[in-house]
């Protein structure tokens, strides 16, 4: 079983992020599930979203989990919200900041010790789609992070999922994806 | 008018509420007549975007209440149409009045609840309150664990609903964001073969059938009511049991998903055993298999119809336990669980002599986790090797505070 924990701010796309990655994975015969914490939470405040992936149908419905990789996508959360909560000894954490990653433990003791690497997805996001939907590219760092999948298979699957979306809209996730991919340390 | 088809894979990644908005699509429902609501509001949202995007032939009525969506479904199946629509919660409880009337006139008319906590306080999240507040309203009730299951059981819904010996309405449960918001595979079924099993809709005692006048909704006093009412027990009695029997059998046929009234995991030589209904059905299923692991012989029930009530089969399937946990997702206002006392009902005059306790979870959406589970199947073990419930008859899990037993 592999748990990821995404750290989002409400219409940054952390949900649809997480369908999109197990959409994906789906298509390779893996079991997938993804969902989120909603609350009454209104646009920006600070949520939580999941997956899970396993080679049997998934049938843990808890929300407790013990993440094998945390995903933070707005930089600021880092600091108002524990991101290393119920983590494990080997969990892997990427966080979008314009930090290097060795800043970024400086000023946030809790990751001190632990596997970290950053990429800025919100400026990647911002200097491709236009917008600071940081969701995407940190999915292109994930692939590159964990060796998944090829970046060319999963940029052509983000394709098909993207697909209602206009084409340069398409074509700018495209580069978002593979910018993080090249840029996260 | 021609509406155009949809090419699914075979597996999509859906959420429960996504699944529910495509078996709508693919029966075909002539009328959806809806007021959105947390956490059910995208399946009639869906719905009516493939109603605009002319994936189904149908009307979207958009009205003031759920009292009045409810009034709406109503009167379209009173008209001759298939008619279907969603809600939750607070919604769920200004429908009720025409729940009743639903059944009592004997429309088939299939609701998805999106079960939600009722407030106060106000909560948008998961627990079995307001299935449990409709459950003696005449309606069949169905309960998914998963969202293949509410994608599946809509199909089976319009099926024994429509069925001209029950046209009786028939609701099909999921746990608010649980499974409504939960994306996870879902095997799809094509969708020619999808409407072929609930096949064209055959209206009967329909309103605009104009060569045979009917009245509907009409008062009885003394004389009359009493003897509507039994008539509705009696066919939900003998007659819906068969008819949910004989869909299930045809849906395994179709598709190889074969469902059952209770659904029984690691029961064949279980000791001990959770029933449930919902999300929690699965995580129970992976955690008796982690007891096994350790030797302790745990199943699990699954309730995959709540009304009728499975009396003898429930009976049937605990007969060899020797403790059993109900777990009831709902407040219960000064009582044992309504899973509790319809269990002890159903075991009371027979010989079997398990240890009953009764649980009460998840209010409000709060979490059931595996560990919480484990602790209750070492519980019932204890129970079993003392031959006697070591605790009270009702506890609760996972609330904050003091512990609290009763009874």
């Amino acid at each position: 079983m592999l748990e990821i924990r995404w750290h989002s701010r409400a219409g940054q796309g952390a949900v649809t992020g997480a369908k999109g990655l197990a959409d994906v994975i789906s298509t390779t015969g893996k079991h997938v599930q993804a969902f989120a914490f909603y609350g009454s939470a209104k646009r920006g405040a600070a949520m939580t979203a999941y997956n899970r992936v396993d080679d049997a149908v998934i049938m843990n419905h808890e929300k407790y989990m013990e993440p094998d990789y945390v995903f933070v996508i707005d930089p600021a959360l880092v600091y108002t919200s524990d991101v290393t909560i119920n983590g494990k000894e080997n969990t892997v954490y990427i966080i979008t900041t314009h930090m290097s990653t060795k800043e970024l433990i400086a000023s946030q003791p809790r990751l001190e010790g632990k596997k970290v690497y950053t990429v800025d997805c919100i400026k990647i996001a911002q200097e491709t789609i236009g917008r600071a939907i940081p969701n995407t590219p940190m999915l292109g760092a994930f692939m590159k992070i964990s060796e998944m999948y090829d970046i060319e298979f999963f940029k052509e699957n983000m394709k098909r999922i993207l697909a209602k979306l206009p084409q340069k809209i398409v074509d700018a996730n495209m580069l978002a994806i593979q910018r993080a991919y090249d840029e996260v340390k | 008018m021609a509406f155009d088809k949809m090419e699914l894979r075979d597996i999509e990644v859906w959420d429960g509420n996504f699944a529910a908005a495509q078996a709508l699509r693919q029966c075909q429902v002539d009328v959806v007549s809806a007021y959105p609501i947390t956490p059910s509001t995208p399946i009639v949202e869906g719905y009516a975007k493939f109603k605009s995007d002319n994936y189904v032939e149908g009307e979207f009525v958009m009205v003031e209440s759920e009292h009045a969506a409810m009034s709406g479904c109503i009167g379209a199946a009173a008209a001759g149409g298939r008619v279907a629509t969603a809600t939750s919660s607070q919604g769920l409880a200004l429908m009720a009045e025409t729940l009743y009337q639903a059944s009592g006139m004997r429309l088939p008319i299939v609701l998805n609840i999106v079960n939600r906590a009722l407030a106060a306080p106000l909560n948008v999240n998961g627990d079995h309150s307001d299935m449990y507040m409709v459950r003696d309203s005449g309606w069949i009730q169905f309960d998914a664990f998963s969202p293949q299951e509410a994608y599946d059981l809509n199909f089976v819904a319009f099926k024994v609903s429509e069925d001209h010996e029950v046209r009786t309405p028939a609701i099909v449960n999921q746990d608010g964001f649980m499974t409504s918001h939960t994306a996870q595979g879902v095997h799809t079924i094509d969708d020619d073969t999808a409407f072929n099993f609930v096949g064209e809709y055959k209206p009967m005692n329909d309103m605009l059938d104009f060569e045979h006048p009917v009245t509907h909704g009409v008062q009885t006093e003394e004389d009359w009511h009493f003897e509507h009412k039994a008539r509705q027990h009696n066919d939900m009695m003998t007659i819906v049991p068969g008819k949910i029997d004989a869909a299930f059998e045809e849906f395994a046929k179709l598709t190889g998903r074969k469902y059952n009234q209770v659904e029984q995991y690691d029961m064949d030589d279980a000791d001990i055993a959770v029933v449930c209904m919902g999300t929690s059905v699965e995580t129970a299923r992976e955690v008796a298999k982690e007891m096994r692991e350790k030797g302790i012989k745990a199943g699990v029930i699954g309730l995959r119809v709540f009304r009728p009530f499975p009396f003898a089969s429930i009976a049937n399937a605990l007969k060899d336990v020797k403790a059993v946990a109900a777990l009831d997702r709902s407040a219960p206002g000064g009582t044992p669980g309504a899973l509790f006392n319809e269990i002890a009902g159903s075991l009371f005059n027979s010989d079997t002599k398990m240890l009953l306790s009764g649980y009460i979870y998840g209010l409000g959406g709060r979490d059931l986790t595996k560990k919480h589970l484990v602790d209750l199947y070492t519980e019932l073990q204890a129970n079993a090797d003392a031959g006697k419930v070591l605790t009270q008859q009702q506890q609760f899990i996972g609330v904050r505070g003091p512990k609290l037993a009763y009874l």
